[in-house]
């Protein structure tokens, strides 16, 4: 691991919280930049153009939203926020403003590693997405519109479709509902929540995935879907 | 008797209550000029002269030179300026006289009246609260002015005087100074102008001004003076206890009704029991006939009594059946009276044959009794007989046509019987016809069916037949009995009625009470009383009703406001203001009709009990429409009955609120100690092990490292369950929870439950059986998912490890049912609702792990904003294990086939 995988912001103001994310993060091959206010961040993220910024919501200068927004500005650098669990709706305006992904506080390493890697991961992605996605036992073949799982067919209706390749493009990551209405049934759509119940359902029951234990997509209330990674 | 060598008590009561009293004098004269006034500032400038602090507070010099140089050298303190029907008057500021607080104040004419802004009426009233503040009074009055002598005086001088004061205030002067002046110097003085005569009244004043008059008046302030020299004696004796020659006390009953003759009767009562030293009481004796009473005489009888009362009388008022004379007999026993007053009626007229007055039974009857009869004089009387008149005439004339049609009637059967079976008594036909009529429409309508039945025999029945002409004696005979029973069955008849209406009256008046006293007990909240009692004293009173309750002010102290009002009223007039305020600081009645501010428009009664008092009642009647007095009485008796009430409301109120504090303080110290068990025990797990890692003397085996760590975390999120918890509590508490209730997969819930406890369910395999749950619930999925979270929490610390725990989940109608069962040791059956209280904790064994007593009472709380209910079993028939079951209604049926609005 001397090779440094990438470069990593992290935009908080407690000590104990940015001490304890470096040593995680560099004890898994990471560098890490540390600001302890949103201006210092914005101020760092120009400067040294890290690979991923991890930001806390809660900073003592500045709105958390209005950082991504500065970022965001300039950069399409993935921003991973910190967040709590009582604040769905901070959640979806940080992700609206720009960011990538959040985790909730507290969280455990193992969970923001997992964040981290999609979000690097998407980064690195080729611009063409590769033909066939596979997903622990799931298997997208983007060529043929063809779905499998664990090596059996399942037959599912265009849009079926189209929600799990938009979820299995950005695996890992949270998408919220806005964007995949968007995506899926355009920007007309974009407050028609109960579809993407009604579809996500359809889809889950034709994966065998039971909603109690999930093993393929994840409903995050409030917010939007997640496809495990694996 | 007292014994000898120790003071009479009522005397010495007496005494203590004029302790911090201010001392009366009053400088009494047979009429004016006799130079009170001149007597009164001579003494004050001897005092003066002492070093005595004295102001003249009011002194009237009416432009006497002699006297206003008099006044030189006193302080003469400033007077109130009022506007009184376009005149500027000078009155007595008694603010101010009370504010300067002399040793002694000078007081002129004690029985002026003050205009009708005034505090007080009269000027006697402003002298007693003068007296009230301690401050020593000197005054001056003229002997035709005092209540008891108005009617003698009237007599003598020809002159009734208007400005009388009550005989009681002559009683508190505890010294009088009788100023004489012979009547031919005074009618000098008055030749020479030096007696001050108002011009208005100048001609009465020179009648009154004769020799005769001048006379007899002083002789009467003469008597009065002498009578007082003699009270004082007697007291100085009983004081003292010398045994004296006064004789035994005994007591005087005066009879009085509605007749104008009472108040002469009250006046003179009142001499003779002075000059006999007797205490005497005046009765009133209520007959059912008198609630038939015009109001006239109603208000009489009203007047009489508190002129009795003004007068120092005890009253007393019974209600008799029938016999009059026999109540006031049965009660004269009772009381120990020697002597007893009536007024003479004038003779009755023929109408009351046969019915002796009540004077004459009495006298027939009181053989124990001394009994004095008072006649009115020739004006009384006449003004008596236009209200004398007994006998009533039915008044409306369908009751007359009724009769007639009796009448008719009776003919028409009369004819049907002498038409089949003719009989000689066909007169009973008719007679029973005057027996109808008198019965059912008394006595006018009586009279008028026997004639008509009497004319209607004669013409149809009688030889010879139709004529009218009288023949027979049987004839005459007939007629007779006709009116005789007509008379006296209508008497009967309407005897009867009057007194059913009585008792009808006096069984709504009772109703009323109950009904009222009903309705309060019912009412919960003092507003509830307020506005019962409002409502139901404008109603019964035809009045306008408040209630005014003293209420905290911001800094600290408290002003009287109206929290009621019937018709609704939100303010007062300055006068009404001050009367409150007046009848609120004093406990006494102010306002109007009473001593105080009478020109307000509001009368106010304090609401006071045992306890003191609880604020004011006002009622407001129509100008010129006064109360009778019965419904004087009953306004005092709700008046009590709202006190009683408004205070019941009080203590419920303070009972409530002790309550409610006690409880608080029960939770925060709950909250105290969980803090500090729940929050520290997960801290020291945490510290410990750290500062065991860190202990570089003591190197740990990877294992054991690995174990710490795992400590570290587990108690890390202990902590965080634990501190959410307190967060969804205190945002329950303050009602601050809103469910964001959205449509859900409710199995999804249950998966994120078991990802967050992955740690605590690590001992035991979770069954979860969602096969028969619905597709969708209207929940709010995070709060939801804490619920969950909290109960696989609970279950997870009380069963035994290794243990399964089962969730299974269902839909039941419209609700879905989500139960959750563990092999625990149970809830006892008695603790199972008690489970879901804040704080609450089954008694754990010895190294059980406790729970903090807050997940089940937040799940009760998230599940009752949902619309649901969570209530806790045992899982086995023998009662051992839980389930806790919750139930959610589904909320109503989604938007129908979303998936065929979807677009393919």
């Amino acid at each position: 691991m001397s090779e440094v995988l990438a470069r990593i912001l992290v935009v908080d103001d407690e000590t104990q919280i940015r001490r304890f994310l470096r040593i995680a993060l560099e004890a898994n091959g990471y560098a890490v930049l540390e600001a302890a206010d949103g201006a210092t961040g914005i101020a760092l993220a120009a400067i040294e153009r890290p690979q991923l910024v991890v930001l806390d919501l809660g900073l003592p200068d500045q709105d958390g939203k209005a950082v991504v927004r500065a970022i965001r500005d300039w950069s399409a650098v993935p921003v991973l926020v910190l967040s709590v669990r009582e604040a769905e709706a901070e959640k979806v305006a940080a992700l609206d403003a720009g960011a990538d992904d959040y985790v909730v506080k507290p969280f455990g390493v193992a969970e923001l590693l997992a964040r981290v890697r999609a979000l690097l991961r998407a980064r690195q992605a080729p611009d063409a997405p590769p033909a066939v996605i596979e997903i622990g036992q799931l298997t997208i073949d983007q060529a043929r519109h063809q779905v499998s799982v664990a090596g059996q067919p399942v037959r599912l209706t265009r849009k079926e479709y189209e929600l799990l390749r938009h979820l299995a493009l950005h695996a890992g990551r949270i998408v919220t509902h806005q964007q995949l209405l968007r995506a899926i049934w355009g920007k007309a759509h974009e407050q028609d929540t109960h579809y993407l119940r009604v579809f996500i359902g359809q889809l889950r029951q034709k994966l065998a995935d039971d909603p109690a234990a999930p093993r393929f997509i994840l409903n995050e209330p409030g917010v939007g879907y997640r496809l495990l990674s694996g | 008797m007292a014994e000898a060598g120790r003071p009479e008590p009522e005397v010495l009561l007496a005494d203590a209550t004029r302790e911090g009293r201010g001392r009366l004098k009053i400088f009494l004269g047979a009429a004016p000029g006799v130079g009170k006034t001149y007597a009164m500032l001579e003494a004050a400038r001897r005092l003066k002269l002492e070093g005595r602090d004295l102001v003249v507070a009011l002194v009237e010099t009416h432009g006497r030179a002699e006297t206003e140089a008099l006044l030189t050298g006193l302080e003469v303190l400033p007077r109130q300026r009022v506007a009184y029907k376009g005149r500027q008057l000078g009155e007595l500021d008694l603010a101010e006289v009370i504010e300067r607080r002399p040793a002694l104040a000078l007081v002129d004419e004690l029985a002026h009246s003050n205009p009708p802004d005034a505090l007080h009426p009269k000027r006697w009233q402003d002298v007693e609260e003068i007296l009230a503040a301690g401050i020593d009074v000197y005054t001056t009055l003229n002997i035709q002015h005092l209540e008891s002598l108005n009617d003698m005086v009237a007599r003598i001088s020809g002159v009734r005087v208007r400005e009388t004061l009550p005989d009681r205030v002559l009683e508190l002067a505890d010294e009088i100074e009788l100023v004489d002046l012979p009547p031919e110097e005074l009618l000098a003085r008055l030749r020479q102008g030096k007696v001050y005569v108002q011009e208005q009244v100048a001609r009465a004043i020179q009648n009154f001004f004769s020799k005769g008059n001048l006379t007899a008046l002083r002789e009467l302030a003469m008597r009065v003076a002498a009578d007082r020299v003699d009270a004082e004696m007697a007291a100085h004796m009983k004081r003292h206890a010398i045994a004296g020659p006064w004789p035994a006390q005994g007591r005087l009953l005066v009879c009085v009704n509605e007749s104008p003759v009472a108040n002469a009767l009250v006046r003179s009562a009142k001499r003779l029991a002075e000059r006999l030293r007797a205490d005497w009481i005046v009765l009133h004796v209520t007959t059912p006939g008198r609630e038939s009473l015009p109001e006239a005489a109603k208000d009489r009888i009203g007047e009489t009594l508190r002129l009795a009362e003004s007068l120092g009388a005890e009253v007393v008022q019974l209600a008799a059946e029938r016999d009059v004379s026999q109540q006031i007999l049965d009660y004269a026993r009772t009381r120990n009276v020697h002597r007893i007053l009536l007024g003479r009626q004038r003779p009755r007229r023929w109408l009351a044959f046969g019915r002796e007055s009540v004077a004459e039974r009495l006298l027939n009857r009181s053989a124990d009794f001394e009994v004095t009869l008072i006649s009115a004089d020739a004006e009384t009387q006449r003004r008596s007989a236009i209200t004398g008149m007994r006998l009533k005439l039915e008044r409306d004339p369908k009751a007359y046509v009724w009769a007639l049609l009796l009448v008719a009637a009776a003919a028409a059967v009369a004819f049907g019987i002498d038409r089949f079976f003719p009989v000689a008594s066909l007169s009973l036909v008719f007679l029973t016809a005057v027996l109808a009529a008198a019965t059912r429409f008394g006595l006018g309508p009586s009279l008028l069916a026997s004639v008509v039945s009497f004319l209607a025999y004669n013409f149809f029945f009688t030889q010879p037949h139709h004529t009218f002409s009288v023949s027979s004696r049987d004839d005459i005979l007939t007629l007779l009995l006709f009116l005789l029973v007509a008379l006296i069955t209508g008497n009967l008849a309407a005897r009867l009625r009057r007194q059913g209406v009585a008792q009808r009256a006096a069984i709504r008046r009772t109703a009323n009470l109950y009904d009222f006293s009903r309705k309060i007990a019912g009412a919960a909240s003092q507003e509830d009383v307020v506005w019962a009692a409002v409502h139901h004293v404008a109603s019964t009173l035809q009045c306008r009703a408040l209630v005014l309750l003293p209420m905290s002010q911001g800094d600290g102290g408290s002003s009287l406001e109206i929290v009621g009002g019937y018709p609704p009223e939100d303010r007062l007039e300055v006068k009404d203001r001050g009367a409150a305020e007046w009848a609120w600081e004093h406990g006494e009645p102010a306002g109007w009709s009473t001593a105080t501010l009478p020109a307000a428009a509001w009368l106010f009664l304090p609401l006071a009990t045992g306890q003191g008092k609880q604020g004011l009642l006002g009622v407001c009647f129509e100008a010129g429409r006064a109360p009778a007095p019965d419904q004087r009485r009953l306004l005092e008796t709700l008046v009590d009955q709202v006190a009683l009430a408004i205070e019941r409301t009080r203590l419920v109120a303070d009972l409530e609120e002790t309550r409610v504090l006690s409880e608080s303080e029960r939770l925060r110290s709950a909250l105290l100690s969980s803090v500090s068990h729940d929050l520290r025990t997960p801290l020291v797990a945490i510290i410990g092990s750290a500062s065991t890692l860190l202990d570089e003397q003591a190197p740990l085996q990877p294992a054991a490292r690995r174990e710490l760590v795992e400590t570290i975390r587990e108690e890390g999120e202990r902590l965080n369950r634990y501190v959410q918890n307190l967060l969804d509590m205190t945002r329950l508490g303050y009602g601050a929870v809103v469910p964001k209730r959205d449509w859900i997969d409710p199995r999804e819930a249950v998966g994120r439950a078991q990802r967050q406890l992955a740690q605590p369910l690590a001992g035991h395999p979770l069954q979860v059986d969602t096969a028969g749950a619905p597709q969708a619930l209207l929940a709010d999925p995070v709060l939801l998912e804490q619920v969950l979270v909290n109960v696989l929490d609970n279950a997870a610390k009380y069963a035994p490890h290794g243990s399964p725990i089962r969730l299974e989940m269902t839909q039941a109608g419209d609700r879905a049912i989500i139960a959750v069962a563990d092999e625990g040791p149970g809830i006892p059956a008695a603790e199972r609702e008690r489970v879901f209280d804040m704080f609450y904790r089954v008694r754990a064994g010895e190294g059980e792990r406790t729970g903090t007593g807050l997940g089940l009472a937040i799940c009760r709380g998230l599940v009752e904003a949902h619309g649901g209910t969570i209530r806790a079993e045992a899982a086995r028939p023998d009662g051992g294990g839980t389930r806790i079951v919750i139930t959610l209604p589904l909320g109503p049926p989604p938007a129908p086939s979303v998936a065929a609005q979807a677009p393919p």
